[in-house]
């Protein structure tokens, strides 16, 4: 059984999973190394972002668990037709968690989770072929979100919270294709916003119609963070009144989209668990992301994204091989938000196969520490950002892109 | 535990080999892309200001990173091509110093005036090239500014000693491997595998450019009696560009030879249009009135004396209507009546007679250059509002490129052309056929990912605001062409550049 194990644990991490538009899953090493499923899963204080409803199926009185992440993410970028080759040289994500939950009484529970759902790092080499479009961003968003959860049955149980997110974001690309200054520096932009705040909410269900099986559904709501008065730094720009870009400030919008999941989880042979997650992301509320100046002689800049709807569909295994060690394991299909024609390099999501693996290793009855392993790895794909327009034409981006990302990852859990 | 560690290490392991999102087939793999039949391990471009970088009516960095001869060679390195150097100047300011004396211009740029229009003017500032400053050649880059055919294989051109008296040049002068050097021998040096070689355009371009205040020196074998703004003699062309050829294809396993496109499709002689000068039927009656007695008792005196055809008399009729007229101008191909207007019948005073001399008025045919827009209908005197530059006063020889001067010009191209088609076709050489090309750009265009390229000064994208030079997007065209016409001849898979991603003119204000 063991040998087995270890062939599938390998499997696993030769394939390849991701995850769409700028959403980030990464919201607890359990979860993640079961496919990142918890929809329906009573493991430990990661419910608090999966379902809050099931905090008070949870058997300690005390959980806490924390943890984080490094995400290694590449991109690879070429053009048969001019040679134009680049890779991405990204620095390293590192997501956080930190939840706890308490047991107030037999049916009621509290919560707290502090997570980072949503972000994205993506740095190209300055003045690549698509530098018109992004050089460089770094777009993080932390959530923090209370949580109280009820049990209205030993099969039913609601739970939810507000959530309320500090966000921040910057970016930085060339002004166009051509325009520099006299000494042929590439005019760039750099715009800077942080500590944009805005409120949201989570809501979940859980049902046990048996000891083995559990069913569960939650919907987190979409937050539309906006950004007032941010910097914009306008720098090798030509001192002529034909390229009027001047450091100002700019308003602009970015919707962390709604999210529903619902799923499963059973039980079997003891020892064993297996989880299901659907997720539906509503990345149609990402239509354009609009940049409006202070600066009126300043053209706005409107960037079609014209997002869709996209599910991810999610399966988790669970061992638990001996007293000591509990291994995971999972795989994930992600459907990317990015249409044909829409493909963007600051966020170049394509579908994509997720597998993953890991283990807690129990150190005595009240500490835990659980590792995870992520492989994501977008398919070669062969697409183009067409909405791109000089003087009212459009010239459209294109060529072959490849992503991969490959997330360790450690945590620690406290129960009593 | 101990198989805990192994399954880790695995993963480890397998994480590090798929680091890197590697494409199944990688652009910049050796093999990608294939030279071919062609080694381009060293490339030599030779040529004049075209192959230098040479925009804006000056040489400066940006513009030589943009020159056709670099663009092509970055393209070739993904082929594997080898590297490439160039003359660099010291500035983007442009312009040149000879012993701290500035004798080249800075770039033109376009800015904005008070009243909102945009147009060229020359950056301000001090150059920083120093032509007594050499810099190591030979490059790979030999395209020297202001080069004619016959100065390639002229000793002592890039002699710094002749520069002030005009004898040398400065920019060769630059980096002249000795004062007795010649460019070609320079190149040649370099034992290129691979060259191309684009020289003959200013064999022409100074007479045209001059409004053909030259001379035609077709007949005169002997170009150190040539003038500046002269034309070159087809055998003198012939003889220079063959002993060209044979020196870089000592060396090389292929190459390009362009050909002399028509010049007078470049915004220099396009932009100023001819019929220019407008005037209200008062004004009109007036200076016809001026011009009565010259109309019809002068001119048909002359045809009846023998001294002018009728022909060359309807040319020389001036008559300005209510609109927009035609400039009167100089033309040094009409019969010089200045003497003989001054004797009997006529006797005019020298100055009217002076003035009648070689007058016309000029008609479609006539190309104005376009340093003429600062000067046709002006006030030159301001004491005298009725002095009209292109009415009262002749627009002068050197602004307008007739029919006649047009004709010597094709006349001597067509010659230098098929010179160069037959030495390609003689040394199985690329045969580029740049004439066509940039007829093209003139005519319908040409389209590239954002829009068209064409000739139109400061907005079609392919001429600088000398409006002679390409602009980097223009450079870009080129070198696209070029490839495509090395990829068709030697089996080869060069990468092309899109042209979209090339600057055109730089706007600043001084």
């Amino acid at each position: 059984m063991k040998k087995v194990l270890l062939l599938a644990v390998f499997a696993l991490a030769t394939a390849v999973m991701y995850a769409g538009g700028y959403r980030v899953s990464l919201q607890g090493q359990k979860s993640l190394a079961m496919g990142h499923t918890g929809v329906a899963v009573i493991n430990s204080s990661e419910l608090v972002f999966f379902n809050p409803a099931g905090l008070v199926y949870l058997e300690n009185k005390l959980n806490i668990s924390a943890g984080v992440s490094g995400v290694f993410s590449n991109v690879s970028y070429q053009n048969e037709a001019t040679g134009a080759a680049t890779m991405t040289d990204s620095p390293t994500g590192t997501p956080l968690y930190l939840y706890a939950s308490y047991q107030a009484n037999d049916w009621l529970a509290f919560g707290l989770g502090v997570y980072t759902p949503f972000g994205s790092e993506v740095a190209y080499e300055d003045d690549w072929a698509g530098s018109h479009l992004v050089n460089n961003i770094e777009l993080a968003a932390i959530f923090v979100q209370p949580t109280v959860s009820f049990k209205v049955s030993d099969h039913l149980s609601f739970g939810g919270g507000p959530i309320y997110v500090i966000g921040s974001v910057n970016f930085n690309r060339n002004l166009n294709r051509t325009l520099t200054d006299l000494d042929g520096n590439r005019a760039e932009v750099t715009i800077d916003a942080s500590g944009i705040t805005k409120w949201g909410w989570t809501a979940g269900v859980m049902f046990r119609p048996t000891e083995d099986l559990t069913i569960g559904a939650n919907y987190r709501s979409e937050i539309i963070l906006s950004a007032e008065d941010g910097d914009a730094d306008f720098e090798n720009v030509p001192n002529s009144p034909l390229t009027p870009f001047a450091d100002t400030t700019f308003d602009a919008s970015l919707p962390l989209p709604a999210e529903i999941t619902v799923g499963l989880s059973y039980k079997f042979c003891k020892k064993w668990l297996f989880a299901f997650d659907y997720n539906r992301s509503f990345w149609d509320v990402y239509e354009s992301l609009d940049i409006d100046w202070a600066d009126e002689n300043i053209p706005d800049s409107q960037n079609l994204r014209n997002y869709k709807n996209a599910s991810t569909y999610r399966f988790g295994l669970q061992y638990e091989a001996t007293k000591m060690f509990t291994l995971r394991a999972g795989y994930y299909f992600d459907e990317s938000p990015v249409q044909a024609g829409y493909f963007a390099p600051e966020t170049p999501r394509n579908d994509s196969n997720g597998y993953t693996a890991g283990l807690t290793f129990n150190v005595g009855d009240r500490f835990q520490v659980d590792a995870s392993f992520l492989y994501l790895r977008f398919k070669e794909v062969d697409a183009s950002y067409d909405y791109y327009f000089e003087n009212g034409v459009a010239a459209p981006f294109g060529g072959q892109y490849k992503s991969n990302a490959f997330v360790p990852g450690l945590g620690v859990t406290y129960k009593m | 535990m101990k198989n805990t560690i192994k399954i880790f290490l695995g993963i480890l392991a397998i994480g590090f080999v798929s680091c890197e999102a590697e494409f199944d087939n990688r652009v910049d793999e050796d093999g990608f892309y294939t030279s071919g039949t062609a080694n381009l391990s060293n490339y030599v471009a030779v040529g004049n200001s075209l192959t230098a970088g040479y925009a804006d009516g000056a040489l400066y960095i940006t513009g030589q990173n943009n020159s056709y001869p670099n663009i092509m060679a970055q393209q070739f390195a993904k082929a594997g091509g080898g590297e490439f150097t160039q003359p660099l100047m010291a500035d983007n300011t442009g312009g040149l110093l000879l012993s701290g004396t500035q004798v080249a211009a800075n770039r033109l740029v376009l800015a904005v005036d008070d009243q909102g229009n945009p147009g060229p003017v020359t950056l301000e500032g001090t150059p920083t090239t120093e032509i007594t400053t050499s810099a190591t050649g030979p490059f790979n880059n030999m395209g020297v500014p202001g080069a004619k055919s016959f100065h390639l294989v002229a000793p002592g051109y890039g002699n710094v000693a002749g520069v002030s008296s005009g004898a040398s040049n400065p920019y060769y002068a630059r980096f002249a491997t000795s004062d007795n050097a010649t460019v070609i021998a320079d190149a040649a040096s370099l034992s290129p595998t691979f060259f191309s070689l684009w020289i003959g355009n200013n064999d022409i371009l100074g007479y045209a450019t001059s409004g053909g205040a030259g001379v035609d020196q077709t007949g005169n074998l002997d170009p150190s009696t040539y003038g500046s703004s002269d034309i070159t003699d087809p055998n003198v062309f012939a003889s220079a560009y063959s002993a060209q050829v044979d020196a870089l294809t000592a060396t090389s396993t292929g190459g390009v030879l362009i050909n002399i496109p028509d010049v007078t499709s470049i915004p220099y002689f396009t932009t100023v249009p001819v019929q220019a000068i407008p005037l209200d039927a008062a004004t009109a009656g007036v200076v016809n009135a001026q011009f009565g007695l010259y109309n019809t008792q002068v001119l048909p005196g002359l045809v009846g004396a023998g001294v002018i055809s009728s022909d060359e008399a309807a040319a020389r009729q001036i008559n300005f209507v209510a609109g927009v007229n035609y400039p009167t101008i100089m033309d040094d191909d009409l019969t010089d009546l200045s003497v003989i207007l001054q004797g009997p019948p006529f006797n005019l005073d020298p100055i009217t007679a002076g003035l009648l001399g070689q007058l016309r008025q000029a008609n479609d045919n006539d190309l104005v250059v376009l340093p003429a827009s600062s000067v046709l209908g002006t006030t030159p005197d301001p004491s005298n509002p009725l002095g009209v530059v292109g009415v009262s006063i002749p627009l002068e020889d050197r602004y307008v490129l007739t029919a006649v001067e047009q004709g010597r010009v094709s006349t001597a191209a067509a010659s230098y052309n098929a010179t160069i088609q037959a030495l390609a076709s003689a040394h199985d050489l690329v045969f580029l056929d740049a004439r066509a090309a940039l007829a093209r750009v003139a005519s319908t265009g040409v389209p590239y990912d954002a829009g068209m390229l064409t000739s139109t000064y400061v907005t079609g994208g392919a001429f600088s605001l000398d409006g002679v030079h390409p602009t980097p997007r223009g450079y870009a065209y080129t070198a696209n062409l070029i490839i495509e016409a090395i990829n068709g001849k030697y089996d080869a898979t060069i990468p092309k550049v899109n042209i979209g991603n090339y600057g055109t003119v730089t706007a600043t204000n001084n």
